[in-house]
């Protein structure tokens, strides 16, 4: 056969099996703004790529439609002493390539989580073992207790033993590999799917794995995941009828895709909490015109802040109705006893009087930051806020920028450089302990990771403590009660201005039904599609 | 000519040794690439490893040569994002970004050609009106409006066209290509009329232009009045003489059609190149930045260097200032 000819045949076959495909019944078809970077499931510690990869490979817990933790490749776990966590592995589960799941595999991610190049290395601490007894048993032993040791485990992914070292993936894929990695490419796990195909920043296929150890909700054979960035075109793609599941919707697109004939927004709260901080740190202001001392020192000041910004005006103007005003810099679902707080009252004209007592009748100028490509319309809320601070006098210069360089002036390695800036922040574990230690706590010990985020700087010692003893409380409703009391503290001194939990919003043919999850995560293991 | 294309040959390395300069002391302000491969509340320590690990703690120069070095013995580093060798990555991208700008070409030329002939010949008719006024668009709407508008009529409303993606490819060898299949050439339309439009409507207006002008000149005349035929004076005569500046033109263009393909990839969803460097420019992916860019310079160079030696193969008057430079 000539080259002309076998060019031709391949045309032809080709033609035909785009005429002959079955109508996708069953094929799910999805876009994502992002992309699914790498299949190393220890590489990227990023909720969209946990949530691709749980199509693929399973933690030993998972976490169900209302978040709560459930046995998934563990069976069940006890702690027999507090430093000693005994997990029962799942018996008669296998990998896609058809190796049965043992302890082994468990101790081998286990070790592999926390070697260098993972993201994920605070998954398990670092001086804890990990002991196999039997098969299907595994303890691990931690030198302090630890009652939330297993809050992100479900996204701490199994990987098979035998198939890391026989395809030299043994080390996780480092962001400075010099040769191509294979995990990267390829993945083994014991999830209902498996990859059938792979092409980093362009498509992604699943097919359903026939022997998942779960019945499986959905009722579909295949995932064809595509990443669309343009947001135009991935609202188009969904009215088209050529993808049956987008995320994000813009907010401004929600109405039209919500009156169009084959799709609509799946809408929910987030967990994730945007809030406003201040330099409280410095004796200057690296970006104000008050020379000499740092008006954000004074609780009056933060306090005037506090109560100046309108955030019912936020959610009414600037996210179109789609946002959770919060008291608390945690999301409601994250803490039990959130109802007990309410936001003190917007009062500009009380705000005013604390500025003139805090000595600033005609307020003061200060430079904000603020991300203006991360968060759902994060420089359209800092822009309200500009506004709202001119009404009691406070001169607000706004530097909105991208993400890549907004984190770059604002982080610790960029040296906290911003004096009023907007952030914000899911706790990784979902749990308060995060939000306190990360966030809230104070960062003046260049020794200890407490309070790396927290860019302001805001310090309360007695808050440390009560972060402390929230670590080792397993008693969970004293648990509840020591976070509680470290909110108030927080409240108490205006260390931060929480605004709001923002809203999801996933676009989803009328075909499909989903589960949404508030975490993000767009798992299409629960979603059903009718013909 | 050797001494003259040697010169060439060296002036085009020094563009690109300036290129990267130029580009490795703009990637600073592009941010931190280390903040896009770990997560917010990654310890400053594990931080600190990655950054070392990259090599981002030496001064700007010392990563620079340690870059040109590794790219003189064609090694272009590993993509941050994707932990893959930049050159895969770019060479599987390859195809879909040149299929793009060569459809788009040959689209431009075609029509660019012939509704400039018709709108010189027929200078007062409903057509020709029509034609300068889609000219107008093609100049003054941008690249990505066009696309969006596009997608919204053939995809959304109409239903006819997809609006995204390049469809079915067929591989043949390291290159894959959607001209055999059907979904792929229905996927290559939009994008190609996008990326072609500003080109056509430029070859239009230069064919139009360059047209009347030689349809003035004596020689057009003294052929009617030898009496050749209208088409014969039109196509064997005018036309052709208009072709040259014209291919000049859309040669030195599909350096650009390639170069500007990055809007209409980014629009369409297009998984070329140019995706691949907006993406890299969101990530702070700097090994992909720079590759991308060096090779969008050696294009540019190629090219110019090659019409450069055209010129003088086409042109004699050309080689007596080359041999004695100005």
């Amino acid at each position: 056969m000539s080259v002309r000819q076998t060019l031709l045949a391949a045309a032809t076959a080709s033609i035909l099996a785009v005429a002959m495909a079955p109508a996708s019944a069953q094929s799910l078809r999805y876009a994502n703004q992002g992309d699914l970077k790498s299949l190393d499931p220890h590489t990227l510690n990023e909720s969209t790529t946990h949530a691709h990869l749980a199509h693929v490979f399973e933690g030993l817990t998972a976490r169900d439609k209302d978040l709560k933790i459930i046995p998934a490749l563990a069976e069940s776990w006890e702690t027999p002493e507090p430093t000693r966590w005994r997990f029962h592995l799942r018996k008669g589960v296998k990998f896609h390539n058809g190796d049965p799941f043992t302890a082994d595999d468990v101790v081998f991610s286990a070790d592999r989580v926390r070697k260098k190049g993972s993201n994920l290395q605070t998954r398990i601490p670092a001086d804890a073992k990990v002991v196999k007894i039997d098969d299907h048993t595994v303890d691990f032993i931690l030198t302090s207790p630890n009652p939330i040791l297993n809050s992100q485990w479900d996204t701490w992914y199994i990987m098979n033993k035998k198939w890391a070292e026989t395809n030299n993936a043994v080390e996780p894929t480092p962001a400075a590999a010099t040769t191509p990695s294979f995990a990267s490419l390829n993945a083994n796990g014991t999830g209902p799917f498996t990859v059938e195909s792979h092409q980093p920043g362009v498509k992604t296929v699943y097919k359903a794995n026939p022997n998942w150890w779960r019945k499986p909700e959905h009722n579909l054979k295949e995932i064809i995941f595509t990443p669309i960035g343009s947001d135009a075109t991935r609202v188009a793609a969904l009215l088209s009828g050529e993808v049956d599941v987008i995320e994000p919707v813009p907010i401004q697109d929600i109405t039209r895709v919500d009156s169009s004939p084959n799709a609509q927004v799946l809408k929910g709260p987030e967990l994730r909490t945007i809030f406003l901080g201040m330099d409280q740190v410095r004796d200057e202001l690296l970006y104000s015109n008050i020379k000499g001392k740092n008006p954000f020192k004074d609780i009056k000041v933060r306090e005037a802040f506090f109560k100046a910004v309108d955030v019912e005006l936020i959610k009414t103007r600037v996210m179109r109705g789609l946002s959770t005003p919060s008291a608390l810099m945690i999301a409601p679902q994250l803490f039990k006893l959130s109802g007990d707080f309410t936001r003190p009252k917007l009062d500009p004209d009380g705000a005013k009087k604390l500025l003139t007592e805090a000595g600033y009748p005609d307020g003061f100028e200060v430079t904000m930051d603020c991300p203006n490509d991360r968060y759902v319309n994060d420089a359209a809320i800092c822009q309200a806020v500009v506004g709202m601070l001119a009404r009691i006098g406070v001169k607000v210069t706004l530097l909105a920028q991208p993400k890549a360089q907004y984190f770059a002036k604002v982080l610790k390695p960029g040296g906290y450089q911003t004096s009023f800036y907007l952030l914000g922040w899911t706790p990784g574990t979902l749990d308060s302990h995060n939000v306190l230690y990360d966030i809230m706590g104070c960062r003046d010990d260049p020794k200890s990771s407490r309070g790396e985020a927290n860019l302001g700087g805001y310090c309360n010692k007695k808050l440390d403590e009560l972060a402390d003893k929230v670590l080792q409380e397993s008693d969970m409703a004293k648990r509840d009660l020591l976070i509680k009391q470290a909110y108030e503290i927080g409240a108490k001194d205006f260390g931060y201005i929480p605004l709001h939990q923002q809203a999801l919003a996933w676009g989803v043919s009328k075909k499909v039904k989903l589960s949404q999850r508030a975490d993000n995560q767009v798992l299409l293991y629960w979603a059903t599609k009718q013909d | 000519m050797l001494a003259f294309t040697l010169r060439r040959a060296i002036q085009a390395i020094g563009v690109m040794i300036a290129v990267g300069v130029i580009a490795f002391s703009m990637f600073r302000f592009a941010g931190d690439p280390v903040n896009q491969i770990v997560s917010l509340d990654t310890p400053a320590a594990e931080r600190e490893a990655v950054r070392k690990s990259l090599g981002l703690d030496d001064p700007v120069p010392v990563q620079f040569a340690r870059y040109f070095a590794n790219a003189a013995q064609f090694k272009f580093g590993v993509s941050y994002q994707f932990r893959q060798p930049v050159a895969n990555l770019l060479m599987e991208r390859m195809p879909a970004t040149l299929e793009l700008a060569a459809c788009a070409t040959v689209l431009a030329m075609v029509f660019g050609i012939l509704m400039g002939v018709y709108s010189a010949l027929r200078r007062d008719t409903i057509l020709t009106k029509f034609f300068q006024a889609v000219s107008l668009i093609g100049i003054s709407l941008p690249t990505f409006l066009i696309g969006i508008l596009l997608i919204y009529l053939f995809s959304v409303t109409l239903g006819w066209l997809p609006s995204f993606g390049r469809g079915d490819v067929v591989r043949i060898g390291w290159w894959t290509t959607g001209l055999l299949t059907l979904s792929g050439l229905k996927a290559l339309i939009m994008p190609s009329i996008t990326l072609g439009l500003f080109q056509m409507t430029l070859i239009m207006r230069l064919v139009r232009a360059e047209m009347l002008e030689v349809l003035r000149t004596d020689y057009i005349r003294f052929a009617r009045a030898r009496g050749l035929t209208t088409r014969a004076i039109h196509f064997g005569h005018a036309l052709k003489n208009t072709l040259v500046p014209v291919i000049t033109v859309a040669g030195l263009q599909f350096g650009s059609v390639i170069a500007f393909a990055i809007i209409t990839e980014t629009v369409f969803q297009w998984p070329g190149m140019g995706l691949l460097f907006v993406q890299a420019v969101q990530n702070v992916d700097i090994p992909i930045m720079a590759a991308y860019l060096l090779m969008v310079s050696l294009i540019f160079v190629t090219i110019n260097l090659v019409v450069d030696i055209l010129y003088t193969v086409v042109d004699p008057r050309l080689r007596s200032t080359i041999r004695r430079p100005a």
